[in-house]
């Protein structure tokens, strides 16, 4: 047990040497890149891939988030502005603390690309750019409807894994990352990652050339399948995550076994020079800063320094706030008066449509009955 | 039968003639047509720069005060040495150091500087006597005996460039070479400190080459220096999480302007710098601090630390409309309930400055202000921050964010603080060396990886502003190369900021896209309904004719036998 003890001390020590993994930040770029309500789960897997990394200490500043986002304002949603990830509607993974950079539309091919390599217009906002720098350590999780080679955008376009394994080596010739893991929940994600070519890089899968990636349960209620399975269990490991966690690489190799998932979930690691077994999940799914404490401090003269006079603001009254939720008013307020408009097109169409059939069967002669 | 053969020859003039228009029009016209534009690169000179051969040129002035030679040593005095080191990094990287050295005794005005009480008083007379040229050095070797120095102290960095070596330079009949061949190590140590040593420039180098070869300090200094920019912006945030008791007031913008900005002005070469400042309300720390009964007072253990800063960071903003990189600096006065909050090292030692920073982010530093009033004051309490004290923590972690600060100088040195630039000149020098060698070997990677892909892709479009762009990054970097073999520093600094801003322009245009792949099989699928159909009668009525000829040359040949 001495032993152990001291083999705990020295990890816990060696976990906070400052070379243990290299970089100072960390980068999440997190994509959904199907559309239409019935690939709510694909937005979901997203999701909650997304509030797993804030959870765990990546900040919205250092989040590329592209999702189609028409899942929770989608008209045949029985519960609009949630998406949920857990059947029985347990777990609400897009709340109020969402910020989408792409969405819509503006997921395609181009935009994911650009985003990469960092080819953008000079008008696009800092939000919506990848600034990593040569000790960033990124996430790329990609999810979709995908096949032998390729990933499909929004049932449009597709990107094949050449022209992926091309633009990471674009990242690696800029130096705008330190390590990368590349994961991806499409059928046939492996062949995803079989033609990247550029140091540095952890790839996994949750299917073999050939296999189809399926998806977990359907919710009865909203109707749709709600998460894919690797995905599922992915979550369910990393909710044991916390940042201070020494969980490495290899146990994430184990999640979602084929019992469980009915694919053989690959990974590739030939490419990354560390051993996975020293590799934190908290390198790339957390956030964890490396912190020297200031030992010296410049000595300067305040002789600069004028006091500050400071201004006696005058005593105000303490201040109360105006109650933000009427309640009481509106439980008793009457019904407001609607005005009439006129029936909309749809009825009239209607009418005119049941009196053409009327005079048609019946003939004209009944028209001047009426006018 | 004749109009037959009219018909039948009008036939294959028809076809021969349907074959020259598509072979001698159509094939160039579909191939000009779709090619793609690309500009002229100077892709042989971009070939060259692909290996990297750097000559360093330092200018170091080395002058002898009074009783450090002997007077037949002397006479031989003024002379200058010129001393190359070559080191072959990898296939692609050589790096030449060249130290020109001048010998020369002091004027009798240095000699009277050097008599001064204090080495700050020397040092303060002696830059007032002759200014140095960027990157040069000039030591002043006192003798053995001299007062100047305290005992232990055997090199003393000044402001500007000078420093002040005391060397035990043998009397009696030796040599002149014997002489300068012992001073030779420890003048070259003060170079080492004062310019660049053979590990800054190694670590300034490290994308082109492997980590094994940077020292593990240089390779931390380079880890926590933020990258090599154009500009950088510097956020101040006030962080008051309890509002109700504190009423918290800071003069940054005074602060600012009498402390930092004379720094940031002088770091002008390097990069542009903008300040900009907030305060922000309710904003907590992630980590909740624990009560140390021993000093009554909250502490947080360095451990915990790493877990402060992610929190706050979702809540801090940053300017949209640049990309460059954000320092921040927080400073945060914890609330009356936790207050006061000291931070602890790993030896659970107490830390004067309070703050503590995080390699390519910025620094936090805890202010107490309990003690500024009493358990009967009224809140909220008007409190002014001191506004010296936290410029003093900033500005050093500033230093060190930006690169400025090394680690810790050989023994026996004793390096004068920066005083009010609070960056001292040869500091400035160490980091133009280190950025020039950075922006240089940045920039000519970034241009051959941009000449290798263009070159491997085939389908991008290469438009004119890009290969202007190539071409002016080019000569900035032969310009600068060519600076830096010279010695003139300033300008080679300048030509590889202009060298890098081209280059990334170039690599980032956003034209620079290529889109789609195309492989084989894909580009037959495209052009066989194209061109199948249409080439097969042509190439049917040639064979055609092929034949006929054949079989008439076949006739003649019968008919002549």
């Amino acid at each position: 047990s001495y032993l152990f003890i001291y083999l705990f001390y020295y990890i816990t020590t060696k976990a906070t040497q400052f070379f243990n993994s290299g970089h100072t930040n960390n980068w999440a770029v997190l994509v959904c890149t199907s559309r239409f309500w019935f690939n709510y789960r694909h937005v979901a897997n997203v999701l909650s891939v997304y509030r797993s990394v804030k959870r765990l200490g990546i900040p919205d500043s250092h989040i590329v988030l592209m999702l189609a986002d028409d899942m929770a304002c989608n008209h045949r949603n029985p519960k609009p502005a949630t998406v949920f990830s857990h059947k029985n509607m347990e777990l609400n993974v897009y709340g109020d603390d969402v910020e989408v950079d792409y969405r819509g539309y503006e997921v395609t091919v181009e935009n994911f690309l650009r985003v990469l390599t960092g080819r953008l217009p000079p008008s696009t906002p800092r939000s919506k750019r990848l600034l990593s720098d040569d000790r960033s350590n990124i996430l790329i999780y990609l999810t979709g409807h995908g096949g032998n080679g390729f990933l499909k955008f929004q049932d449009s376009e597709e990107i094949s894994n050449v022209e992926l394994a091309d633009a990471f080596e674009q990242m690696w010739q800029k130096r705008r990352y330190n390590e990368l893991l590349f994961i991806i929940d499409t059928c046939q994600g492996a062949s995803m990652y079989e033609r990247f070519y550029s140091p540095n890089i952890m790839a996994l899968a949750s299917s073999q050339v050939g296999e189809d990636s399926l998806s977990h349960q359907p919710d009865l209620a909203i109707g749709v399948h709600l998460m894919d399975r690797y995905t599922f269990y992915l979550l369910e490991f990393l909710e044991d995550i916390h940042p201070a966690s020494q969980a490495n690489m290899n146990d994430l190799f184990k999640v979602c076994p084929k019992s469980q998932c009915v694919s053989t979930p690959g990974h590739r690691t030939d490419l990354f020079l560390r051993d996975p077994r020293s590799v934190l999940i908290t390198d790339f799914f957390g956030s964890v800063r490396k912190v020297e404490i200031t030992r010296e401090a410049v000595n300067l003269t305040s002789a600069a320094e004028q006091p500050v006079e400071a201004t006696k603001e005058p005593k105000s009254e303490p201040l109360s706030y105006v109650d933000q939720l009427p309640v009481a008013e509106i439980i008793h307020q009457k019904p407001k008066q609607k005005d009439w408009h006129p029936p909309d097109g749809f009825i009239l169409g209607l009418w005119t449509l049941i009196l053409l059939v009327f005079f048609k069967t019946y003939g004209i002669k009944h028209l001047k009955h009426i006018f | 039968m004749a109009a037959i053969e009219t018909e039948k020859q009008r036939g294959r003039y028809a076809a021969l003639a349907i074959a020259a228009v598509v072979i001698v029009l159509g094939i160039p016209l579909w191939w000009k047509t779709t090619e793609t534009y690309r500009a002229w690169l100077p892709f042989s000179q971009i070939n060259e720069l692909d290996s990297l051969q750097l000559q360093l040129s330092v200018e170091v002035e080395v002058v002898l005060s009074r009783g450090t030679l002997s007077p037949e040593q002397q006479k031989k005095v003024p002379l200058s040495q010129t001393r190359e080191q070559e080191h072959q990094i990898d296939a692609k990287t050589v790096l030449r150091y060249r130290y020109e050295t001048k010998y020369r005794t002091a004027t009798i005005m240095e000699e009277d500087a050097l008599n001064q009480p204090s080495a700050q008083e020397a040092d303060l007379s002696l830059h007032m006597l002759s200014e140095s040229a960027c990157g040069s050095v000039v030591v002043y070797i006192i003798p053995e005996t001299s007062t100047l120095l305290p005992a232990d102290v055997k090199v003393y960095v000044g402001q500007r460039r000078t420093a002040l070596l005391r060397a035990a330079l043998f009397e009696g009949t030796a040599g002149l070479k014997e002489v300068l061949s012992t001073l030779e190590p420890q003048v070259k140590q003060v170079v080492d400190t004062m310019s660049f040593s053979h590990q800054d420039i190694l670590a300034a180098l490290s994308d082109r080459i492997r980590v094994g070869q940077v020292s593990k300090e240089s390779l931390a200094d380079s880890m926590r220096a933020i990258k090599s920019s154009p500009g950088y912006e510097i956020t101040f945030s006030l962080l008051n999480p309890d509002p109700k008791s504190h009423s918290l007031h800071w003069d940054i913008e005074g602060a600012v302007n009498s402390y930092i900005q004379p720094l940031l002005d002088k770091l002008n070469p390097i990069a542009n710098f903008s300040v900009d400042s907030q305060i922000l309300y309710y904003a907590v720390l992630g980590v909740n601090p624990r009560f140390d009964n021993s000093v009554s007072a909250y502490t947080l253990n360095a451990d915990s630390l790493a877990h402060v800063i992610n929190p706050v960071e979702a809540r801090l903003g940053s300017n949209a409309a640049s990309s460059n990189p954000v320092l921040n600096f927080l400073l945060y006065v914890p609330d009356a309930q936790h207050s006061p909050l000291f931070i602890r090292d790993h030896s659970k030692r107490e830390i004067p400055s309070n703050a503590f920073h995080s390699p390519r982010w910025g620094g936090i530093m805890v202010y107490n202000v309990n003690d500024m009033y009493g358990p009967e004051a009224e809140f909220p309490v008007d409190i002014n921050i001191s506004m010296s004290k936290v410029m003093g923590v900033f500005l050093a972690q500033l230093r060190l964010m930006l690169g400025v600060q090394k680690t810790q100088p050989p023994p026996g040195f004793v390096l004068q603080s920066a005083g009010s630039e609070g960056l001292a000149d040869w500091e400035l020098d160490r980091l133009m060396w280190s950025r020039s060698v950075e922006n240089i070997a940045t920039a000519s990677t970034t241009i051959t990886s941009l000449a290798q892909l263009l070159d491997q892709i085939s389908n991008i479009v290469i438009n004119d502003n890009i290969a202007q762009q190539v071409s002016s990054a080019v000569t900035s970097l032969q310009a600068a190369v060519a600076e830096l073999e010279a010695g003139n520093l300033a300008f080679a600094l300048q030509y590889s900021r202009e060298a890098i801003l081209a280059s990334e322009r170039a690599f980032f245009d956003p034209s620079l896209l290529h889109l789609l792949y195309f492989p084989d099989d894909q580009k037959f699928a495209i052009y066989i309904p194209l061109f199948l159909p249409m080439c097969v009668p042509i190439v049917l009525s040639l064979l055609k004719i092929a034949n006929e000829i054949r079989q008439r040359r076949a006739d003649k040949l019968a008919k002549k036998d």
